[in-house]
Parts: structure tokens; C-alpha cells; sequence
């Protein structure tokens, strides 16, 4: 109730004498979860409440007598917090549709809740492919990216460039495992080998042991099975140690465009990596990003962020064919239904699964003489198109998958 | 373990070893400042992470925003954050001493907190990109040595044998020394204990800023840096004997090798075997290796 | 020889013992009508952190020992209650006393290395143990790592009541919480809580009395460790997860700052402080990025101004009042 008072709410718009008594409370609700101020704040934090309500802006729901509102809350990468909140809105606040929740753990606990009280659930944030596997339900769609699409993306392109033989530098977590077996069985699946791996603990200040370890093997790539400051800090401190001029070469499993911008070109020159969406590739995307920077102190938009967007335009659209937003598991059968279709992501459609399948792009960062502008980071490598993208169907055993 | 040591071939060994001491110089110029904070002032200083961080910003900010490189941030930067210090000293821990322990590390706590949460608000949590000043390196037998890394192993050296000497052997230090068993005496002969106290903070703050220099090219410049690194720092001055001065210096690096080793043998422990070696000193050495029982 | 050592300790008039009584029966009246009006699973919440909290201040408050680790406890009861809740198939009540019995067990273990230390020494040595549970919980197999113990399900209470509701699942917390709150009145107010109080005033005269203290602090410390341990395994339940998050170092300190916003050593302060922190929580999620500048904020005001904590500055203002009529 604290919440409900508190979150700034948005975009409250009241078309004259059209009450839609369809939707819940009149209104429908986006709760937008993730972390405000912690470790993965840059990656969707405020830009991605920013993001949500952009999208009900551009959506026009005013205009279509839909009385939207968007608030927010920060789960502190803490599931039991997460949990709170979200039972909490969903019970108390109306809130309607939960966004976001980077953090895999986090996500995980949602899903459940999202489950169990029928409402909707769409991941832009967490990375685990177990929300589309395992953990899969029919309350849950996982929107931009996950642990198998960025371990295939990147561990393919790699293999058949000629990089055969891989060394891993892992989280000792649970999401550092995933993506290394995930990247592992890829490299292996395309001909190539895992001569080790080493897993460090997670915010690890210094990874020079690590990394000579990764020397010593004499394997041609090094790949950083980490996130966000566990891989900017290996990525600064192979630099240093001279790894990539002894000719060995870093592949980040999960970067983030913010991760380059913590790095410096100068240091992050070369890398390869696999991202959803980038702010650079269209003038659509361009506009969005401009947009964006204004209102968030010129930092560019995350795929996350794009990805909050893309979810909330076609969630609007579902529950606006519906005319109803009230059971969460017919709006996310309605979602599957439809095909995908925004400015930021174009195409696309939903999985069974709960899988949004897009393309994904492989990408490399520029050299520091080749950015022009700020925020110009990458470039657009590769597309992946969204068949070869996401972990084939068959794989996930996701039990709403009738075989 | 000799098992695994045989499987490791001691050319890496070495390098290891090496790494470990460069690590090792980070915990002993750290938790140099805190048993010089806590030997003189009897706070327990949980700040210090935070002023480790403001040192790295500092940096940050003077190349950035002053064009001031790498060794002229060396300079001003602990001056800097040490007066920061000095002013926190004076306003809100002094007011404290005739207390418990418990509410100067309270409230140091708090004070990290807050000067944790206004860097990540203002300068996001990814962090920043501080280039490195000496790049390059030597290549030795074993292992390729950065020249930055011979760097800051020299500059501990220095640094921590200077405090050291300048406490236990210098007159300065005498009266310091003296100030924190009797200060009643001391204030007595004439000297001015409520400032030596002060600047003794100032100068412990400072410390912490200057390793906060030091990590700045070779980790990452981020409001979360100083929160990961304090409770090790911790650990290594309790190990040490709180407020031995020789006994942090000489745990930091011993530490950081027993750090560097787990690394290699099992890496998945290498932040908690400074626990382990924590808990059994304790109960075989309650004072810590270098402290003596009050 | 109790009666020497309770006279030298301010021993507690029957009538204040009847107004924390008092207060108790009001608290717990305020607990039955709460949910009218706030969200069951958010006092829930309240519930466990209060009990956690209790349950510290045993320690700190009554016989003086800064526990810097009791997140161990809170955080593998989490673990091993609801794993044996979901793997095992426990009934609820089973799970939360078997959380609950491995605190104590944990806590007979790892006092056994604590209570001969003191003062910082004993934060320190509780510290680096909690530390090394932590790793144990990272590491083992049936914790699931940091995505934690997920979906664990709630059932039925001793077979008859459905706790799946969170309204009715709210009442039975409220008893859990009530129960232990008593044992722990009861405990301080007995000849044993008065002997800790004793060794908490002076150490070497209770030992020269013939106490035999360390058998005490290990008892205080046993019980404690089982309440946070049932605090933890509740709250795996309330939550249907377990998670690394209750097993961190930072838990620790949270339980510190609880209690001592709401005043050490009193009965009620850590209740008031972990309502406090855990509202604060909850209410500081809207103001996003500056959550940690006002949480360090109010620590730096609780410790620069209100020392003794809401209900210790509400104790003392009331004495000093009675004290000028």
C-alpha cells in the first residue's frame, strides 16, 4: 500500500465518459521491477521505468480510451524483497503486468507468483533460458535475451572464425555455470574444445590469477562466463597482463552496451559479443536512443530497456484486443497469439515457451579512432536470425511443449 | 595438497606466488590506515571502504574534470579525501569516543552507506574507465609482470614501512603513541591531543585513499569497489592484532599470498579462506598474530 | 546464591513485569486486527524479522556478546526448512521445527569456538563462521546455488489448517512469533536470565560466584541461534524460497541495526526496529536510487541522537517523567 501511494505514477489518462469496466480497477497497471541502485542499475533501472512509459506514451492509450499507469519499485537484487513487492502489487496494488526483474533469482521467485495469482509476468531483465525451460509457465513471456541465445550467438561466431579451443573464467554462480555449459556445448557442437575452466567468486577484485591460469592453457579464446563488474574487471586486467597481445582472445558472454561505456574503447577494442538490440542500427533506434539520453543524463539505452519497451507495446495491444486484462494466462495465450511488431524490435512472434523469438546480432566494439559520436560502441557484425537465435523448442523442456 | 602441488608446475607456482604479494599490497596499505585508526582513536572504521573508493573517484575526477594525470592525483587525491575525513572527525566521530566500540562502527556504517548510495546516484554502479599510466611490462621467466603491478608493489613497500617507521621510531609517533595509553598525560606536557587525533584520522583516511589511487588503473573505477574489499580488510587487521601496525602490514601480504594460492588450488574458496585462517587464529591466538591481550 | 547475584543486578519490580505484560497483550491485540488494514504477507515479513531480531538481542542485550554472524542461522534454517519441505515432503510445522533444531544445532557448534571470546573478538569469530556457512550454502548441491530454493509449498499446518491462504498462514505466524516472544520474556525474567545480566554487568564476579559463565553464554547463545533458526525456516515458508540473500554478511549487520534502532537490551526494541527497518524498506523502494543515502542517513541520526533506540528513549522519557511527579 506504501508502494501504491508512493510510486510516481504516469501517464494517468482519463478519456472523457469511456470507462472501460473490462479491465481491473479501471486501470491497467504496469509494475516495473528491477534494480534502481544496485549492480545491474545502469543496465535497466530508472531508463527502464523511462522505457515503460515511453511505450505507453507511443502506444497513444489516451487517444484509444485506455487508462494506463506505470509504476516502479527497486527488488535490490533481493528475491525475498522481489517477492514482497510482487505479491503485494499483484494483491493489493492492481497491478496487472510485472516488467523487467533482471536477476535471475528474482525472476525465478516471480514467475511463481505471477503463476499462482494468474496475472502476467514479461522478463526483459533476467538472463536464465531455465524461465523458458524447466521454470516455464503460462503466465511468463521472456522478452530480449537469455544465458543460450547469448552463449550461442557469440561461442558460434567465435568457433567458426577459427577460435577452437576455449578456456573459461566463471562465476561461481549459478548463472555462470549456465552460460558456461551452454557456450561449452556449443563450441563443441561446432567442432572445437574446452581445454578448462577456472570459476572465481563472484565480485572477485582481482582476477590476475585467473587469468594467468587462462595464459598458462594455451587455449585461443578466453571466455569471460561473468557479468557486469566481474567482466569489466577481467577485461581491464587481461589487458594488462598482455593476454590478448600473447594472442589469446576474450569473448564476453554477457555485455551490456553500459559494460563497454564502464571499459573504455581503448581497453574493450576487438571484443565480440551478443546483444538484441543496439541503439545505432536504424533511425528509429536513433530517435528512441536520443530521446532517451535526454532524459537520463545521456546514457544510451540497454537492450533491457528496449526490450521493456517492445513488451509493453504489444502487451497494450493484447489486452486492448481483448478488452480485458483481468486473467493473465489468456492475455499471455492472446500475446503468443498475435505476432510481434514494434518500432524497436520490427518483427516478431512469441513461443509457446514463453520465448519472444527475435533476431539477435553479433557485434564487435569499435576501435577508439572509429567512434564518432558519443555512445558509438559497436559494430553490427552478424544477424542471427531468430531460428538459429534461441534454443530450439525440443530443447527446453518446457512442460507447456506438447510433444 | 603436496598431491596438487606436484600437478602445478613451479614456474606457475611463482607466478602465483608474485601475484599474490601484489594483491597482498592492497590489503596491507588498507588495513594499514584501519590499525592506524583503531590503534589511535579506538574506532573501528567502517568508512574506510568508502574512502578507498573516493580515492579511485578522486582520481577519476581530477584527470577528467582538472586534467590532472595519474601522479599528480597520487598527490592530492589522499589530501583530498583525508580532509573529508578530518571534517567527519570533527563533526560526528569525535563525538563518540566515550562510547562502546559499537557505535563509532555503527556509525561509520551508516556514513559508508550514504557516501556509497551518493556515488552510485551519481555516477551509475558499471563504473568508470581510468587508463593505465604505465602500460606495458617485463617479461620474466615465469610470468609476464605488468609494469603497473611492480608499481604498486614498490609504492606499498614505501608507504608501509614509512608509516611504520614514522610511528615507531620517530618522536611524532612517540607522542602518538603515548596519547592513545594515557591522553590525560599527554594533554598535560602541553600537547594537543584532541588534533593529533584528528589529523591522526586524516591521515588514516588519506591511506585509504591512496591504495584507492593505486586501484584505480587496475580495477574498476565503481561505487561498489570499497563495500567488496572492507570485510577482508577487516579480517586481515583482526588476524594481524588490532591496532598492531607491523602486524596488519605483515598479515596483508602474508594473506594475499594465502589468497593467491586458493586461487590455484581452489579457486571457488579464495574469498572465504580468509575466514577460515580468521577463525583459527582466534581461537589459537585470541589477540591476533601481532596484538597483545588488553 | 541466585539471590546475591539478583540483588546486585536492577532486578525488575513484579509491577514492571505486569506492564510489559501489558504492552505485550496490547502488541499482540494490534497484531490480530493488522491485516484490516496491511498486507498480510508484508507483516509476515515484519513477523520474522522481529523474531530474528528478538532473538539477536538475547545475545547483545542481555549478556553483552555482539553476535556479528546470526545470519548463518536465519539463512541455513531458510535452506534446510524448506528443502525439507519441498524434497522430503515435511509438512510444515516438521520443516519449520527441523529449521529450527539445525539452528540450535549449528549454534551449539559454532558457539562451542565463540563464547571464549569477547567483545570484538566474539563479532569477529562469528563473522568469519557465518562466512564459511555462506560458502557452504554457495557451494552445496541442494540450496540451488543463488537462484535459491524456489516454489517450495506451503500446505497444510498440522494437517488441519490451510495455510495457503495468506490471511490464515498470517495468524499462524502471529502465534509462532507470540510463543517465541514468551519464551523469551520468560527467559530473561528467569534466575537463568538474571545470572546472563549478571555476567553482562561483571564477568569475573559472576565467575567468582561460582558461575559457571561459559555454560550460560553457550545456553544463551543455543537458544538464540534456534529462534533465528525458526525465524528463518518461517520465512522460507512465507516466501516459498530460500535464498543466499539471508545467508550474507550484510543480513548481519541488518539484524544489528534493527535492534538497535529499536533500542538494545529492551524487550520490545527489537520488534519496534525490525517493523521500522523492514517498513522503511519497503516504503524506500519508491525513492529508487537514493535508498542507501537515506538508510545511512537515519543510522548516522539513530546513533548520533537516539542512542538507546525508539523504545529505550521512550522508556527513559517515561522514568524521568514518573521520576518529576
Amino acid at each position: 500500500m506504501r508502494l501504491n501511494t508512493l510510486a510516481v505514477s504516469t501517464a494517468v489518462l482519463l478519456a472523457a465518459g469511456s470507462a472501460h469496466a473490462q479491465y481491473t480497477n479501471g486501470t491497467i497497471k504496469i509494475g516495473v521491477m528491477n534494480d534502481q541502485s544496485g549492480l545491474y542499475a545502469d543496465v535497466s533501472g530508472p531508463g527502464g521505468t523511462w522505457a515503460a512509459k515511453k511505450a505507453v506514451e507511443d502506444y497513444g492509450a489516451a487517444k484509444k480510451g485506455l487508462k494506463v499507469e506505470v509504476v516502479f519499485a527497486d527488488h535490490q537484487n533481493k528475491p525475498d524483497v522481489g517477492s514482497n513487492i510482487a505479491r503485494q502489487w499483484y494483491d493489493v496494488d492492481g497491478v496487472d503486468v510485472i516488467v523487467d526483474v533482471p536477476t535471475s533469482s528474482v525472476a525465478l521467485a516471480i514467475t511463481q507468483i505471477a503463476k499462482e495469482k494468474n496475472k502476467v509476468f514479461l522478463g526483459s531483465g533476467p538472463a536464465s533460458s531455465d524461465l523458458t525451460g524447466k521454470a516455464c509457465n503460462a503466465n511468463f513471456i521472456h522478452w530480449t535475451y537469455d544465458t543460450w541465445a547469448l552463449a550461442n550467438g557469440t561461442g558460434k561466431a567465435i568457433v567458426q572464425t577459427g577460435g577452437k579451443s576455449w578456456y573459461f573464467l566463471t562465476a561461481d554462480y549459478a548463472f555462470g555455470h549456465a552460460l558456461e555449459k551452454d557456450t561449452g556445448d556449443v563450441v563443441k557442437k561446432n567442432g572445437g574444445t574446452v581445454v578448462g575452466a577456472v570459476r572465481h567468486p563472484l565480485s572477485t577484485n582481482d582476477f590476475s590469477s585467473f587469468l594467468l591460469q587462462a595464459q598458462s592453457s594455451k587455449a585461443q579464446i578466453v571466455g569471460l562466463a561473468n557479468a557486469g563488474g566481474d567482466t569489466i574487471n577481467s577485461i581491464k586486467q587481461a589487458a594488462e597482463f598482455g593476454i590478448v597481445e600473447g594472442g589469446q582472445k576474450l569473448a564476453g558472454m554477457l555485455m551490456f552496451i553500459t559494460d563497454v561505456h564502464a571499459l573504455g574503447l581503448k581497453t574493450a577494442q576487438g571484443l565480440n559479443f551478443t546483444t538484441a538490440w543496439y541503439w545505432d542500427m536504424n533511425d528509429a533506434n536513433r530517435a528512441f536512443a536520443k530521446e532517451f539520453a535526454a532524459a537520463n543524463g545521456g546514457k544510451h539505452p540497454t537492450m533491457v530497456q528496449a526490450g521493456i519497451y517492445s513488451s509493453v507495446i504489444h502487451y497494450l495491444k493484447a489486452v486492448e484486443a481483448m478488452k480485458s486484462d483481468a486473467d493473465g494466462a489468456k492475455v499471455v495465450a492472446k500475446m503468443k497469439s498475435m505476432p510481434t511488431e514494434d518500432k524497436l524490435f520490427g518483427k516478431g512472434t512469441i513461443r509457446e515457451d514463453g520465448r519472444h523469438m527475435h533476431d539477435m546480432y553479433l557485434v564487435e566494439v569499435k576501435k577508439p579512432a572509429e567512434s564518432k559520436k558519443p555512445w558509438d560502441y559497436v559494430t553490427v557484425k552478424k544477424t542471427i536470425p531468430a531460428a538459429e537465435a534461441f534454443r530450439p523448442l525440443k530443447d527446453g523442456g518446457c512442460e507447456l511443449v506438447k510433444s | 595438497m603436496l598431491f596438487e602441488l606436484i600437478g602445478i608446475p613451479p614456474q606457475a607456482l611463482f607466478g602465483q606466488l608474485l601475484l599474490g604479494l601484489i594483491n597482498g599490497a592492497f590489503y596491507a596499505m588498507m588495513s594499514l590506515g584501519l590499525a592506524v585508526i583503531f590503534g589511535l582513536l579506538n574506532v573501528i572504521n567502517f568508512t574506510h571502504g568508502a574512502q578507498y573508493m573516493m580515492g579511485a573517484f578522486a582520481a577519476w575526477m581530477l584527470l577528467e574534470w582538472a586534467g590532472i594525470p595519474y601522479w599528480g592525483a597520487l598527490v592530492l587525491a589522499p589530501i583530498i579525501v583525508g580532509v573529508t575525513g578530518i571534517v567527519m572527525e570533527k563533526l560526528l566521530l569525535k563525538r563518540l569516543y566515550h562510547l562502546d566500540h559499537l557505535y563509532g562502527l555503527l556509525l561509520t556504517f551508516g556514513l559508508a552507506l550514504m557516501i556509497e548510495g551518493f556515488f552510485r546516484k551519481q555516477f551509475g554502479s558499471s563504473g568508470l574507465p581510468y587508463s593505465n599510466p604505465l602500460p606495458g611490462g617485463t617479461r620474466l621467466s615465469f610470468m609476464f609482470l605488468p609494469n603497473y603491478r611492480a608499481w604498486i608493489v614498490v609504492a606499498s613497500l614505501v608507504i608501509c614501512f614509512g608509516t611504520w617507521f614514522m610511528i615507531e621510531r620517530t618522536k611524532l609517533g612517540s607522542y602518538l603513541r603515548a596519547a592513545t595509553e594515557r591522553p590525560d598525560l599527554v594533554q598535560a606536557f602541553g600537547i594537543n591531543v584532541p588534533r593529533m587525533i584528528t589529523l591522526t584520522y586524516g591521515f588514516g583516511v588519506g591511506l585509504a585513499a591512496l591504495a584507492g589511487v593505486l586501484a584505480a588503473p587496475a580495477y574498476n573505477v565503481s561505487p561498489l569497489m570499497g563495500s567488496n574489499l572492507i570485510i577482508i580488510v577487516f579480517a586481515v587487521v583482526v588476524i594481524g592484532g588490532m591496532g598492531s601496525i607491523l602486524g596488519a602490514i605483515i598479515t596483508g601480504f602474508g594473506l594475499g599470498i594465502i589468497e593467491g594460492l586458493t586461487k590455484v588450488f581452489y579457486p571457488e574458496a579464495s574469498n572465504t579462506v580468509i575466514f577460515i585462517v580468521m577463525a583459527i587464529v582466534l581461537m589459537v591466538k585470541p589477540a591476533g598474530l601481532f596484538g597483545t591481550p588488553k | 546464591m541466585s539471590t546475591a547475584v539478583t540483588a546486585t543486578v536492577t532486578s525488575k519490580s513484579a509491577g514492571a513485569k505486569n506492564r510489559e505484560l501489558i504492552a505485550f497483550a496490547v502488541l499482540i491485540g494490534i497484531g490480530l486486527v493488522a491485516p484490516i488494514a496491511i498486507y498480510p504477507v508484508f507483516l509476515m515479513k515484519v513477523l520474522c524479522f522481529a523474531l530474528f531480531a528478538c532473538a539477536f538481542n538475547l545475545l547483545i542485550g542481555y549478556v553483552g556478546l555482539l553476535s556479528f554472524g546470526h545470519a548463518m542461522f536465519f539463512g541455513l534454517a531458510a535452506y534446510v526448512g524448506g528443502y525439507s519441505v519441498k524434497a522430503w515432503g515435511f509438512s510444515p510445522e516438521l520443516g519449520i521445527l527441523y529449521g529450527t533444531a539445525c539452528g540450535a544445532v549449528l549454534g551449539l557448534v559454532t558457539g562451542l569456538l565463540a563464547i571464549r571470546r569477547q567483545g570484538i573478538y566474539f563479532a569477529m569469530v562469528t563473522l568469519a563462521l557465518s562466512q564459511m556457512v555462506f560458502f557452504y550454502c554457495l557451494q552445496a548441491k541442494f540450496t540451488g546455488g543463488e537462484d535459491g530454493i524456489q516454489a517450495i509449498p506451503r500446505g497444510h499446518f498440522l494437517g488441519l489448517i490451510n495455510i495457503q491462504d495468506d490471511l490464515t498462514f498470517y495468524y499462524v505466524v502471529l502465534a509462532i512469533f507470540a510463543g517465541a516472544f514468551l519464551l523469551i520474556w520468560r527467559t530473561v525474567n528467569s534466575p537463568f536470565g538474571q545470572v546472563l545480566k549478571a555476567i553482562r554487568e561483571n564477568e569475573p564476579r559472576a565467575i567468582s560466584l561460582g558461575y559457571r559463565v561459559d555454560h550460560y553464554k553457550l545456553m544463551a547463545f543455543v537458544l538464540s541461534a534456534a529462534l533465528a533458526g525458526l525465524a528463518g525456516a518461517t520465512k522460507a515458508l512465507v516466501f516459498q524460497l530460500a535464498s543466499l540473500t539471508d545467508v550474507t554478511w550484510q543480513m548481519s549487520g541488518e539484524v544489528v541495526l534493527m535492534t538497535l534502532v529499536g533500542g538494545m537490551g529492551t524487550i520490545f526494541g527489537p520488534v519496534v526496529g525490525a517493523a521500522v527497518i523492514i517498513t522503511m524498506q519497503n516504503y524506500l523502494a519508491g525513492f529508487g536510487e537514493w535508498v542507501l543515502v537515506i538508510q545511512g542517513f537515519i543510522f548516522v541520526v539513530v546513533v548520533m541522537a537516539f542512542r538507546k533506540g525508539i523504545v529505550g528513549e521512550i522508556q527513559d522519557w517515561w522514568t524521568k517523567r514518573a521520576n518529576k511527579a
